[in-house]
């Protein structure tokens, strides 16, 4: 008894942490329908924001909260500069381009708060009422831990009088329900929306300026709390405060308990309760079925087989990369390669995502699993390459089977925040197992056989698989087979009712994906001669996404122009600047502004009209 | 012998009780109306023959085996076509496509990852749609039909699963009138030469009169009245419950 209450205590001040970046989140997707991937920064900004204002006043408890308040203001001013200058103009864009605006975003606040505090931890200097203890059934317990547990529901009351007492409330409450309805009332959306996110990043910032006597501002906030953040809202519900509330504290204290009986994994049991709650309640604790009205209302274009001419381009190129060995060499082969790389990781998610319309946050997952099931074969095994290229696919399409078993029921936003789920839980085994993965330093010397040393030969090795993946995926795309996943995509009433079983091909697309991903993990694992966690992270991830919005969800040759374009796009920035998360930011929110459907789908849509006119 | 047989159907939706206690049979190369005043349940019931839902009670039966508790996948491969109220198709694809992915799924050649769809029954296809008077439009792209033509497209992709039975919820909805009874007098003579039993609903009460051979009234979720034309025409609680609302217009 006597430990369980301070464990219990612990994890009620997590939750309340955990409650305050998630209720933002949850509200700004009830009334927005976006998935705010840049609240994790918003949370960083107050960290920071919240740092600067600390330190410069008076360290006695009123002053600690009146500083707080301000950070809260002023996180939420930039929530309103936000909303008007990105998030306004995708409304109507499809999820995933809104989600990746707010990522471009996420990587424009990386670099902007680098540049204005440095890349050093900013810890607060803790003045002595915030190092207090207090006699807690025996033993101490940290005096600000108390105020934090206060903090939540408190929050939680505030935010449910101001949505149940105030006009502004029912107006909130009416968009989450049905956003047409409101529109229809007249109401004035613009501000509606702007008034929210200015709330949502508010309550962010809070979040971050009173994460700082516990922790310090750095620049690791953002994907961190991120990931935790799309944990709770899921669990709870999407768009209920309520479920977040009580996914919060459930999960809160799981970590808490967690950490104390089985440290080693208490990441991925945080990530095993959300992946239990979604298969037992496919829409949260208490959420409700998402209407997908918007879907419905924007028709797919026709997917026709590319014009000649497309691919007279198309056999141009392959040429032209097949003699590029005699042409360049040293380091831009290595370019090359990672391209090749790149046009299996975009064309893999490009399959279940584009046709098979399953989203995925976490298809660096099948990337990692083909690049550790090559590296740990050679490194435990002394397998050959051979041996590992083999393994890499069918490892990661059996694994990804498997996770399918669970989430093939699952729709939208649901299936793509389990997805992220589940990368993290890969993540955290290979980071955590250090015994059998080597933990943060990876495993080294996973190197190809002499034979295939020669940069050159690596290369025409790399291309020749990754082109024919490539050409298998379209093969099957145009093949019946990929005409009744997509019909699943575009009907499934219809789809069912004609005798097609909607289930078994998504099964089997997540099995090609995860297969065609995995053998590009394990080409990527012998040509940089190492496999780490990083191959698994949240941003590796999000640029398999970048590649296939880039090129565009609508064509077959999308996915490959967009691993071309962000594979020669991030080199030349890394190379030629230090900001070049702000510049790679700006471009991904100017081209999702600009070009909704993605470069192919946009030179498709003026090589249509050139054509007509 | 009847194709479809139901029996003591109900469904309810929490406290509202959508269907109850209906029981009917279709026998082949019949075409039987289903007709009531909006929110009657008529599409619950046609949802629940059809798989979409199941029912809290009651069974329904084709050619002699039970049908319900199956999903809509299974029920469709037992020769089940049917079109939707909220016209279902695929707008990735052609007109053409689409009633070619009801034939490849009717052959079984769904599972096929090599050969190329453009390939596969484009000519079956071809004359499914020139039955139904789309043969004009195969290659333009679903999403740019006519709401009457998507309708026509919904009934030659359930043709190309050769149905014994056919479910049409509001097959001509968003037609002109002549083209109403156009399609439906083409639906009657598909019916009669292939023996598909048809049960549809319809709210153009003449176009129903015009070419059902029965008609059931359903109202509140029950069936109030069944017979043919003339006989539903001169029932009184028909009268009183539907066409009162409506007689004048028609
Ligand atoms: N999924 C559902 N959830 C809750 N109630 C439903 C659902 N589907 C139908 N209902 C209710 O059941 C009743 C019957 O609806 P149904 O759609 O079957 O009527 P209908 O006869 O097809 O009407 P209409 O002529 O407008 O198409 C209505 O009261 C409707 O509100
Ligand atoms: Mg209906």
């Amino acid at each position: 008894m006597s430990s369980i209450l301070p464990q219990l205590l612990t994890g009620l001040a997590t939750a309340s942490s955990l409650f305050l970046i998630s209720a933002g989140l949850t509200i700004i997707f009830g009334v927005s329908r976006i998935v705010n991937f840049s609240h994790g920064s918003l949370m960083m900004l107050g960290a920071y924001i919240g740092w600067s204002i600390l330190t410069r006043l008076p360290r006695e408890p009123e002053w600690f909260a009146l500083g707080v308040l301000a950070t809260a203001l002023a996180t939420a001013i930039i929530g309103v500069v936000l909303e008007m200058a990105v998030l306004r103009r995708v409304y109507r864009s499809p999820e995933l381009f809104q989600l990746l605006a707010t990522f471009g975003v996420v990587l424009i606040i990386q670099d902007v708060t680098l540049l204005l505090w440095g890349p050093t931890e900013l810890p607060l200097p803790r003045p002595r009422w915030l190092r207090g203890f207090v006699e807690v059934a025996g033993s101490r317990f940290p005096l600000y831990d108390l105020v934090l547990i206060a903090i939540g529901p408190l929050v939680l009351g505030l935010l449910w009088l101001a949505l149940n007492r105030t006009r502004w409330g029912t107006l909130v409450r009416a968009a989450t329900l049905d956003r047409e309805m409101v529109a229809a009332l007249g109401v004035d959306q613009r501000r509606l929306f702007t008034s929210v996110f200015a709330l949502g990043a508010g309550l962010a910032g809070l979040g971050g300026a009173l994460s700082l006597p516990n922790a310090s501002a750095n620049l690791g906030i953002d994907l961190s709390v991120i990931a935790d953040a799309f944990v709770v809202v899921v669990v709870g519900g999407l768009g209920s405060l309520p479920g977040a509330f009580l996914a919060s504290v459930l999960i809160g204290v799981l970590q808490a308990f967690g950490i104390v009986l089985v440290p080693k994994i208490t990441l991925v049991l945080v990530f095993l309760v959300m992946a239990v709650v979604l298969v037992f309640r496919p829409n949260g604790l208490l959420g409700r079925p998402q209407t997908e009205a918007r879907e419905a209302t924007v028709a797919a274009p026709v997917v026709r087989p590319a014009p000649p001419a497309l691919r007279l381009l198309g056999a141009v190129t392959l040429a032209l990369a097949v003699a590029a060995p005699f042409i360049v060499g040293g380091y831009y082969l290595t370019v090359l390669t990672d391209a090749c790389v790149a046009i299996l990781f975009a064309t893999s998610l490009h399959f279940m995502m584009g046709p098979g319309g399953m989203a995925s946050f976490g298809h660096a997952a099948w990337f990692g699993i083909g690049a550790y099931a090559a590296g740990l074969l050679l490194h435990w095994a002394g397998a050959p390459m051979p041996l590992g290229l083999l393994a890499a696919p069918v490892a990661a399409g059996l694994v990804s089977g498997l996770f399918g078993l669970f989430v093939v029921r699952l729709s939208g936003v649901y299936l793509a925040m389990l997805t992220l789920a589940f990368a993290q839980i890969a993540w955290a085994v290979s980071f955590q197992w250090v015994e059998v993965t080597g933990g943060d330093n990876g495993l080294l010397g996973v190197w190809p056989p002499d034979w295939a040393r020669d940069p050159r030969l690596y290369y025409w090795m790399a291309l020749a698989l990754s082109v024919g993946v490539a050409l298998l995926l379209r093969r099957a795309l145009y093949a019946p087979y990929g005409y009744a996943l997509r019909a699943a995509r575009d009907s499934t009433p219809r789809a069912r009712a004609i005798g097609l079983d909607v289930e078994g091909l998504r099964m089997v697309a997540l099995v090609i994906a995860g297969a065609a991903c995995g053998l590009g993990g394990a080409i990527f694992a012998y040509g940089k001669g190492g496999v780490f966690p990083t191959y698994i992270s949240i941003p590796h991830s999000v640029e398999a996404l970048l590649m296939v919005l880039l090129g565009g969800l609508q064509t077959v040759a999308g996915p490959i122009v967009g691993a071309l374009v962000y594979t020669g796009l991030a080199d030349i920035l890394v190379r030629s600047t230090d900001l070049w998360r702000l510049v790679l930011g700006a471009v991904i929110v100017v081209l999702v502004v600009a070009f909704p459907e993605g470069i192919a789908g946009a030179v498709r849509r003026l090589w249509l009209r050139g054509r007509e006119a | 012998m009847s194709v479809l047989s139901v029996q003591g159907l109900g469904k309810s939706f929490g406290g509202v009780q959508a269907v109850s206690g209906v029981s009917f049979s279709v026998a082949p190369g019949e075409m039987l109306a289903l007709i009531g005043p909006n929110g009657a349940g008529k599409s619950t019931l046609f949802n629940m023959v059809g798989g979409q839902l199941q029912p809290d009670a009651g069974s329904v039966t084709l050619g002699g085996a039970t049908i319900s508790g199956l999903g809509p996948r299974a029920v469709a491969r037992q020769g089940v076509g049917r079109t939707f109220q909220i016209t279902a198709t695929f707008g990735s694809m052609t007109v053409r496509e689409n009633v070619q992915m009801a034939l490849l799924s009717h052959r079984r050649e769904i599972w096929c990852f090599w050969r190329s769809v453009a390939e596969r029954f484009g000519a079956e296809a071809d004359a499914l749609l020139a039955q139904v008077g789309l043969e004009a439009q195969a290659e333009r792209a679903t999403g740019v039909l006519a709401y009457g033509d998507l309708k026509r497209l919904e009934l030659a992709v359930a043709l190309g699963n050769a149905p014994r039975l056919l479910l049409m919820d509001e097959p001509t909805a968003g037609m002109a009138p002549a083209e109403r009874v156009a399609l439906m007098q083409l639906t009657r003579r598909l019916a009669t030469e292939r023996g598909i039993a048809v049960l549809f609903t319809e709210h153009d009460m003449d176009v129903v009169f015009d070419v059902a051979d029965r008609i059931l009234v359903l109202d509140r979720g029950a069936l109030i009245a069944e017979g043919d034309g003339p006989a539903i025409r001169a029932n009184p609680a028909v009268r009183a419950v539907y066409l009162g609302t409506d007689a004048g217009s028609h």
